[in-house]
């Protein structure tokens, strides 16, 4: 079994009196595909601020490669190659496709190919087409797509999707699937967190529930979604 | 702001700089030229007038245009450059060129300050702190007698500064190499990482920092180049009316055409600054000898209404949007 990558440990985050995450226990192996599922509230999101430095978890640890992230801002981190997507795309508005994606690059300490890298990664994401355009001429699977080759641009080791195929129809979920898949097979540690079922089982090889804040399941997909507790949290009948 | 942008590269960021190096020259010498040949030194008034706010409007648009932070407390770096030239002019017996330098230095520093304590606002907090810098240091220097307090300080120039026809042009002649330099170094940051950073950042700065760009070191390397510029801009203010006052120094006008200019010429872009100065600059200038200074900011604010109305992206975005 390869090796741990990033391992949060005890993680624990609360805004005033409210526990949005506690005492979270992850492992995530390099290039595994790891689903995070949970309802809405049970602290998914909050546990990717956490891990990708937008906020300071109050209890715990988090390590990227044995290297401990606490007190590293984001840009940081994502410079270690820890890369994340957001729920809703967040694209540089006034700047072309191929100028989104040189914008890591430049900062990378590849800044000399910036331009050459950032037309590989729009490849890498059927995108390359629509380099000279602006992200508001994109469709919605257009900015999810840039969204992603952006997050390419890094190198990542682990690639963090927040509800990547929010809004999607069906026929898009399958092409995001399809090009998460491919990115996981090129090597990238993938965390997907997802509301849509048939995303993640289709794409997860390990499925973690979160109820409440708290991590209630850890295990194969199948097994995960048998389990009582985690039907209970779904339908409510805890 | 800007529109689609293309990669700046080597093969073709050489023959541009060539071209506006020598295009900023040649206008600067022409400039020159044509004011020695109409002999009137209202020419280099007006055209000192004109360039302080080309410099004043530059430096401005590093921080509000490109990055997306408001400054509204322009007249404060401006004045903190002109009283910086005062104190050395009195400490050292220096004149302008140190002036300036020193100018630079402390107004740049008073940047980077403003940066670290106010960053971590965003919008109109970020607007709000920058506006009460400026009336923190205004109430400081009414209360230092050392540069006149609120009585304000003379310079004495001399009559004749050779090989320059007068004062007034060698004066012009300053501003006009601040000008160009100051555009120069907005122009550069404009096509750098730095500036490519500083829109990510303007456009959406949690994504910025999320893709790994050191969004809080831009920031600060942008309101230190801005508050020097600005200082710059301000340093030759004493010199060239031979007195200040906090009153002056301080003016609401130049908090005010330090915005609107940029935004009138279009904000994000070198250019749009130097457009928007050069139109409100000229218009104001002809108001004040036709009619009355009075009409100044009256002005600025008909153009803002029509611009906002009209053209919201400024000249510049008028022009990219119709090609």
């Amino acid at each position: 079994m390869s090796e741990v990558l990033l391992r949060a440990q005890g993680v624990g985050k609360r805004f005033g009196g409210f526990v949005a995450l506690q005492d979270v226990d992850i492992e995530l192996r390099a290039g595994e595909r790891l689903g995070l599922i949970g309802p809405n509230g049970s602290g998914k999101s909050t546990f990717v601020n956490c891990i990708s430095g937008d906020f300071a978890q109050h209890d715990g640890t988090v390590t990227l490669d044995g290297h401990a992230l606490a007190g590293l801002k984001p840009h940081r981190r994502a410079r270690l190659g820890l890369a994340r997507t957001f729920q809703l795309p967040q694209p540089f508005a006034s700047l072309s496709v191929l100028e989104n994606v040189r914008v890591p690059l430049l900062f990378s300490g590849d800044a000399a190919r910036a331009t050459q890298r950032g037309m590989e990664c729009l490849e890498q994401v059927e995108m390359a087409a629509k380099a000279a355009m602006l992200p508001r001429e994109l469709t919605q699977v257009e900015q999810r797509r840039l969204e992603l080759a952006r997050a390419l641009a890094l190198n990542p080791r682990v690639l963090i999707a927040d509800e990547a195929m929010a809004g999607l129809s069906n026929s898009e979920v399958d092409q995001i699937i399809e090009l998460l898949l491919r990115l996981n097979a090129a090597g990238t540690a993938v965390i997907m967190i997802e509301h849509i079922m048939r995303a993640v089982t289709a794409f997860a090889e390990r499925l973690v529930v979160f109820v409440a804040g708290r991590k209630i399941a850890d295990g194969e997909p199948r097994a995960v979604l048998g389990m009582q507790e985690v039907e209970d949290a779904y339908l409510g009948r805890q | 702001m800007s529109a689609t942008t293309i990669p700046v590269t080597a093969e073709t960021a050489g023959p541009r700089n060539l071209a506006f190096w020598g295009g900023a020259i040649g206008i600067g010498v022409a400039l020159v030229v044509i004011l020695r040949l109409i002999g009137n030194d209202y020419g280099y008034f007006a055209g000192y007038f004109v360039l302080q706010y080309v410099v004043l409007a530059s430096a401005w648009n590093i921080l509000g245009g490109y990055a997306g932070y408001v400054n509204f407390g322009a007249a404060g770096f401006m004045a903190a450059g002109a009283y910086t030239a005062v104190a050395l002019r009195k400490a050292t017996g220096l004149d302008l060129i140190p002036g300036i330098v020193a100018a630079a230095f402390v107004s740049g520093l008073l940047g980077l300050g403003t940066g670290y304590l106010t960053l971590r606002l965003r919008g109109v907090f970020f607007s709000i702190a920058t506006l009460c810098l400026a009336v923190v240091l205004q109430t400081l220097i009414v209360n230092w007698d050392y540069v006149g307090g609120s009585r304000g300080a003379y310079i004495v120039n001399p009559l004749e500064i050779p090989p320059f026809a007068s004062w007034g042009e060698y004066m012009f002649i300053v501003m006009l190499v601040l000008a160009i330099l100051t555009v120069g170094i907005a122009r550069a940051v404009e096509h750098s990482r730095i500036g490519r950073g500083l829109q990510a950042i303007r456009d959406n700065e949690r994504a910025a920092e999320a893709v790994g760009v050191p969004t809080l070191r831009l920031k600060l390397i942008a309101t230190t180049l801005c508050g020097a510029l600005m200082g710059v801009a301000g340093a030759p203010l004493p010199y060239y009316s031979g007195y200040l006052n906090p009153d002056a120094a301080f003016s609401l006008s130049y908090a005010v055409n330090a915005i609107a200019m940029p935004l009138i010429g279009g904000a994000g872009t070198w250019a749009g600054p130097v457009i928007g100065a050069v139109l409100l600059g000229t218009l104001q200038q002809a108001a004040t000898v036709t009619i009355s200074s009075a009409l100044n900011l009256w002005i600025v604010g008909w153009m803002l209404v029509i611009f906002v109305a009209l053209a919201p992206r400024g000249i510049m975005g008028w022009f990219r949007k119709r090609r």
